[in-house]
């Protein structure tokens, strides 16, 4: 049921980057599964007022239009609200406005998420509630210094109500990230960290959610799923390629990619 | 103010568990008292300034009201761009409290002083920025303002015992605070620099000009419409703080001017160059930079001669 949802995920992306005419296709078709898994069954969120609700950051907030799509299909975004994406007077930019039903958290400067989510997942603890906190950052994100301030204080004090997600897709903006600034073992630093850490493959979306379900969000220490992902995951001439982080598609490109998502099951 | 501060917010968190008091590590021998009295409403963080200011908007975002807590660089700074896209973005009521506004940690040298968190606050909606001039302001600014909707930034002195004579503690969000009237010479003075204003004044007087002096501490929101009403009767006005002479209560004053097509003559009183490769007391640095009282007298003398010329 939830691969389906990545699939409509996906669609979401390519329609709405080809009617605004935008990038970060890439690295949104690189967090379909995980968001599919998320909204799809894992984050605990009936009403997205509800105070009570686990919390979402999206660390990687150019990759927003994937979390969109989620909200979509959950129905707290219209097929006309969503049209309105990236355009003028609307709510939906490329990353999250505060104040838009369903975030949590704006964010759009890497770096931030982590320490945001790891503040919510204190606050659920010193207000004895079971919610859990949710980031999910990109891989290169983790260049940024402060996820590990972040990552250093969620272990001292044993945040296991705290989830973060990295989206390994080995890519950046303008290269590789074992070019531009390696990153590996990715894995061992978190680890090094504290963290329990769980490689996952991040376009599994049933192994996603068995490896969240079985986390002991109640004592122990945070939590991470190192995702092994694929940069612009389902569209072949995408995956893996420097330039779709930030290329729009030409006619012709978004026909086959539409071809290519509908294709698969 | 620093003491002033912790024992006020010490006793507003037993009143209410939602104020939460973090620190960057900083606040030795004046965090103890409200550490000791409510342990679980207090965390140090460790030295992780960004962090702190993340933490504080996922806490205030579920209804807490985090007070962040280091020296004025290190709180202001250092996460500026976490405080900006945080708690003012989200509009969450984190309160920033810097210590140390200006030159007061004296021999510990620029990274330590804080000369623009003023200009660099006050540029962002939606965020209050108060700078009180001494303990009693202090007391009844916080007590005014803890539980105002969005963010504070406190700009906070270390020093104690300082009291700006006649302030007897008043603070009014978006006003001035009155402490001498005269006709000829208005000193606009903020923060604990306030205490040579003060004295300047007094010696101006007895030296025969007639000086007007007025505290901000509100400096957003500004008290623009009083602080008009005080440059429209006066024909010389000294701004005088403890910061870059750009960005604070100097450039707001100027603001007022131009904007209300005032005429009145202004001199900003502020730190003008890089203050390195030299060091010293807040006292010698304050002489220096102009601010001290006897320096603030000589300014003021000049530009009240120049007008009468």
């Amino acid at each position: 049921m939830t691969d389906g949802i990545a699939k409509q995920i996906r669609r979401v992306i390519l329609d709405q980057s080809m009617r605004a005419h935008v990038g970060h296709i890439g690295s949104a078709l690189s967090i379909a599964d995980i968001i599919a898994a998320l909204y799809g069954g894992l984050l605990r969120v009936r009403d997205p007022k509800d105070p009570k609700r686990d919390r979402f950051v999206l660390g990687k907030g150019h990759a927003m239009l994937a979390v969109y799509a989620a909200f979509f299909l959950r129905g707290w975004l219209s097929q006309d609200e969503l049209n309105t994406y990236c355009g003028d007077g609307s709510m939906l930019g490329v990353h999250p406005e505060y104040g838009l039903r369903g975030v949590d958290f704006a964010s759009g400067s890497l770096g931030q998420g982590l320490s945001m989510a790891a503040g919510a997942a204190l606050a659920a603890r010193l207000q004895r509630s079971p919610r859990r906190a949710f980031a999910l950052l990109s891989d290169a994100e983790c260049d940024e210094g402060s996820v590990w301030e972040a990552v250093m204080f969620a272990a001292h004090h044993k945040l296991a109500n705290l989830i973060a997600i990295v989206d390994l897709n080995g890519q950046q903006a303008l290269g590789y990230t074992d070019q531009v600034l390696s990153l590996q073992p990715m894995a061992e630093r978190w680890r090094a960290f504290g963290w329990d850490v769980h490689e996952v493959d991040g376009h599994n979306v049933a192994a996603l959610q068995e490896t969240v379900t079985g986390l002991d969000t109640s004592a122990g220490p945070p939590h991470v799923l190192i995702a092994r992902t694929t940069f612009g995951k389902g569209v072949s001439f995408m995956e893996g390629k420097i330039k779709w982080h930030y290329w729009p598609m030409s006619d012709a490109e978004y026909r086959q990619a539409v071809q290519e998502i509908e294709a698969k099951p | 103010m620093r003491k002033a501060f912790v024992e006020t917010l010490t006793e507003l968190a037993a009143r209410d568990p939602r104020i939460l008091l973090l620190t960057g590590d900083l606040g030795y021998l004046a965090l103890e008292p409200f550490a000791d009295a409510h342990p679980s409403q207090f965390l140090n963080v460790g030295v992780a300034e960004q962090n702190m200011v993340g933490l504080a908007t996922g806490l205030a975002e579920a209804d807490f009201i985090p007070f962040v807590y280091s020296i004025v660089p290190f709180a202001v700074l250092r996460p500026y761009e976490f405080i900006r896209n945080g708690p003012i973005q989200h509009r969450l009521p984190v309160r920033i409290v810097g210590v140390g506004g200006g030159l007061e940690y004296g021999t510990n040298g620029l990274s330590h002083y804080g000369l623009e968190d003023v200009a660099v606050m006050r540029t962002q909606p939606g965020i209050t920025v108060i700078a009180p001039a001494d303990s009693g302001q202090t007391r009844s600014a916080v007590a005014a303002t803890w539980n105002l909707p969005g963010p504070i930034y406190y700009r906070l002195g270390k020093d104690d015992k300082a009291v700006v004579p006649g302030l007897d503690g008043r603070f009014e969000l978006g006003k001035v605070q009155r402490l001498r009237e005269g006709s000829e010479l208005l000193l606009i003075a903020m923060g604990s620099v306030a205490t040579e204003a003060a004295t300047a004044a007094q010696e101006l007087t007895a030296r025969g000009v007639s000086c007007s002096l007025v505290i901000v501490a509100s400096v957003s929101p500004a008290p623009a419409d009083e602080l008009a009403g005080l440059l429209a009767r006066h024909p010389v006005a000294l701004t005088v703080e403890a910061h870059y002479r750009v960005g604070g209560i100097g450039s707001l004053v100027a603001e007022v001017i131009a904007e209300r097509g005032l005429r009145c003559q202004l001199v900003r009183c502020g730190v003008g160059s890089l203050p390195n490769g030299i060091t010293g007391s807040q006292r010698y640095l304050h002489h220096l930079y102009g601010l001290s009282a006897e320096k603030l007298v000589e300014t003021a003398m000049t530009a009240v001669r120049r007008d009468k010329l």
